[in-house]
């Protein structure tokens, strides 16, 4: 199991450079899957008048190609703060993120800006869409940001074309005119996955996706989540306080003190 | 590409932003304003000045003037004749303009400068003669009085302005008019010989007014037409007794129905005055004036002529055409007893140089300057005699100028406030961005972009505001004027009949670059903030 490679890895700690070596060259796990996103010691701790607050204290975690995985954790038990270290917003006191075999917590700001553009799709409780824009520009963004102007006027038809279809994918074809303060909470959220979904990811970082809404719209939220994993084989990181929603994940694993446990 | 979304979007959601940029609009509308104004001001006044005053001038100290003209000239020919391009030669005095007005028998005395000009010389200064009131004296011009036909309208007027309809008698037929007025007033004088002269002049108005019934109550006829304003003249002993002198000493009555004293042309502002934003007239061309002024000897004995009016000279400089008189040189000159006898070569007190265009006015001031002792004469040009005035025109444009960029600058200020409080506002969606994958200078683009996006509306509407007032400039003076009950720009006061204006491209686009600077300066502490947003702050940020 990955978890087995995952202690393994930790234990040798100090031949990282070997494991390291190893994995490129195979970029397998020992279940024979791809490793797609891996946390290695990941350490963090926050300064509050002048006392240092430790949020995680050395996650290892490993997200297998085409895996749905899910953390659960109390309120402040540093959930938000991996994923954004998975995604390189922030960086970590110590450890190593690791992308599709390539290490990219150290990389330059603009190769991570770009990584982040491109591998990395985020959805956030509170939704996050621009609120100047309309639910197609929204979707848009991200490819509005990885072209400069002369390129995306080029290829302007292709983006609108595959953000619509992602917009009906996520069940919102008809409103694509809409600013987001027109749409209810269910509707924003679908407009932000599809916003994530965009480039193209190879991971979707989700921090509590359905936080901010009703059970049933929750629900529709993970179905469609669910069906974007089983379908496309889309890689699904998801943080959230609620075991019921973290159940329909293939895996759960519980951050404890800024440790992971197997849940 | 998502930078110019986003700021659009923002320009068009924001209109806090706007509201901050209406500054720098207003700065750079008043500042277009104004440097039109100054400049067209600067350049009106050069071109009038520089009409009026010849490139450079030489000049006696003495009022005495020095003798033989062509000598001098001769002399400056030699020394500069390449940059010389003609030379005429004039007499300044002062004098003292008398004329009987209204036909109460007052007299009104002015002093003003008295011109003596050759009117024999072809070309005798163009500039001079584009001032004239009558059409064929601006062509050619002659000390004689025209029949009629002297301008009603101002011909320097881009509209036909307000009309001047006492002009349309200037001419012989106010002279005729007048001068049988005069006869039948001298007429009634005899039959009824204790009439003082101040009653028969009320009759003349009242025989010339033809509404007048009630030659009682003369202010009431005075003020119902400009025609009362004329002054009904008395046949002068002067006039009678310095004809003989002009004619050759016939012993011959002068009649002032078809005969005219030696010709004069006067400043427009010496014989009208302003009432209701019209121009009344105190006198016309035809009626006689009386000017006196001293002789060239020692000491100055007063003599005094009779003159004819010809025509009004009108430059819009008012200190000009409230001051200027002009009469034939050669005249001038036997009154003041300006002539040998013996030769008959004249004295002169100046002598008027025009050069060639482009070329440099002070080097060829310096070049006479070496010719002629400085104890008794002085050589300088246009701009010496006004460059004081320049100067202050120029000082205020530069002081006006300093000012009102200070007031785009507070705009800046301004902006700078309202674009920190931008970046906060979006604190979120910097980050929401960055999670996107937008790096800090893209971030930075948005906020840059945005603030010269504003400063291009601002400056934008400022130019078009600004150029938009500027060329109905005087339509808006007018406006208020008439809102206000009181003349924004009072001609009277100014050297203008209206604001002259200028746009100067060079001037407008230094100033929308300017603006545009500010707006983009203003913007870059706050652009910079918002890239170094940390993006997971910014996206706790609530």
């Amino acid at each position: 199991m990955s978890e087995a490679v995952r202690s393994t890895r930790s234990a040798a700690a100090s031949s990282h450079v070997e494991a390291a070596a190893s994995y490129r060259q195979t970029g397998r796990t020992a279940s024979g899957r791809r490793i797609q996103l891996e946390a290695r010691g990941l350490k963090k701790s926050y300064f509050k008048a002048g006392h240092e607050i430790p949020v995680l204290r050395g996650v290892n975690l490993t997200v297998q190609q085409g895996e749905f995985l899910a953390v659960i954790g109390q309120s402040g038990s540093g959930k938000s703060t991996l994923l954004h270290l998975l995604a390189t917003l922030d960086g970590a006191d110590a450890g190593e993120v690791w992308l599709d075999g390539m290490r990219i917590d150290n990389l330059p700001r603009r190769r991570r800006d770009a990584l982040r553009n491109r591998k990395l799709g985020m959805i956030f409780q509170f939704y996050h869409l621009l609120p100047e824009l309309t639910a197609l520009e929204n979707v848009l963004a991200p490819l509005m940001i990885a072209h400069g102007l002369w390129s995306w006027l080029r290829h302007r038809r292709s983006h609108v074309q595959n953000a619509r279809r992602l917009l009906e994918q996520v069940g919102l074809g008809q409103r694509w005119q809409h600013l987001p303060r027109e749409l209810s909470g269910g509707e924003m959220q679908r407009t932000a996955i599809a916003r994530a979904l965009a480039p193209g990811p190879a991971v979707l970082l989700a921090d509590e996706p359905t936080g901010n809404l009703d059970q049933h719209t929750g629900a529709e939220i993970m179905q469609l989540l669910r069906s974007l994993n089983r379908q496309h084989g889309l890689t699904i990181v998801m943080v959230t306080h609620d075991l019921a929603n973290a159940q329909q994940a293939h895996r759960v694993v519980r951050l404890v003190e800024g440790r992971i446990e197997s849940a | 590409m998502y930078k110019y979304l986003l700021c659009w979007r923002y320009l068009r959601s924001r209109y806090i932003a706007l509201a901050s940029i209406v500054s720098v609009t207003l700065g750079v509308a008043t500042m277009i304003v104004v440097n039109a104004v100054m400049a067209g001001f600067a350049r009106e006044m050069q071109q009038r000045l520089h009409n009026i005053l010849s490139d450079v001038v030489l000049e006696s100290h003495s009022l005495e003037g020095f003798r033989d003209p062509e000598w001098h000239m001769e002399l400056m020919q030699r020394a500069a004749g390449d940059d010389i391009e003609r030379m005429v030669a004039a007499v300044h005095v002062p004098a003292m303009l008398s004329f009987q007005y209204g036909g109460r028998g007052e007299w009104i005395t002015r002093p003003v400068t008295l011109i003596g000009i050759d009117d024999e010389a072809p070309e005798q200064a163009a500039e001079f003669r584009q001032y004239l009131q009558h059409p064929q004296n601006r062509k050619q011009f002659s000390f004689r009085l025209r029949d009629g036909g002297y301008d009603v309208y101002d011909h320097q007027a881009q509209d036909r302005g307000t009309p001047r309809p006492e002009m349309r008698h200037a001419g012989w037929t106010h002279r005729r008019r007048m001068a049988e007025l005069r006869r039948a007033a001298a007429q009634f004088g005899r039959q009824s010989p204790d009439a003082s002269s101040q009653q028969g002049a009320h009759d003349h108005r009242a025989a010339e007014d033809e509404q007048s019934s009630t030659p009682s109550v003369p202010d009431d006829a005075e003020l119902r037409g400009g025609d009362t304003a004329r002054p009904a003249q008395r046949p002068s002993r002067a006039a009678r007794s310095a004809d003989p002198f002009a004619r050759g000493g016939t012993e011959r009555r002068f009649d002032p129905r078809t005969e005219q004293h030696t010709g004069l042309v006067m400043g427009i502002g010496l014989a009208s005055f302003r009432l209701e934003a019209t121009d009344r007239f105190l006198l016309l061309p035809g009626d006689d004036v009386r000017l006196t002024f001293p002789t060239a000897g020692t000491p100055p004995r007063a003599v005094d002529d009779t003159f004819t009016i010809v025509d009004f000279y009108e430059s819009k400089m008012s200190e000009y055409d409230s001051s200027l008189v002009f009469v034939p040189l050669r005249r001038l000159q036997e009154l003041r007893g300006m002539i040998e006898p013996e030769t008959g070569i004249g004295y002169v007190t100046s002598i008027q140089i025009k050069l060639k265009p482009g070329r440099e006015l002070n080097q060829v001031r310096d070049k006479l300057r070496a010719l002629f002792p400085p104890q008794l004469y002085s050589v300088s040009t246009w701009r010496d005699k006004q460059g004081a005035l320049l100067a202050a025109v120029h000082m205020e444009t530069a002081i006006l100028n300093v000012l009102l960029f200070l007031i785009i600058a507070v705009a800046g200020f301004g902006i700078l406030a309202i674009f920190f409080m931008i970046v906060v506002e979006k604190t979120r969606d910097i980050g929401i961005l960055k999670s996107l994958g937008a790096g800090g200078r893209g971030i930075m683009g948005i906020f840059l972009f945005y603030g010269l996006l504003l400063g291009l509306v601002g400056s934008g509407a400022g130019m078009v505001l600004g150029l938009a007032f500027t060329q109905n400039i005087n339509a808006i003076a007018d406006a208020l004027g008439r809102l206000t009950g009181r003349p924004v720009f009072d001609p009277d006061i100014y050297y203008f009949y209206e604001i002259p204006a200028l746009i100067e491209w060079p001037t407008v686009t230094w100033i929308v670059l300017g603006a545009l600077g500010i707006a983009a300066l203003a913007s870059v502490l706050p652009a910079r903030r918002a890239a170094r947003l940390h993006p997971v702050e910014a996206l706790r940020y609530e």
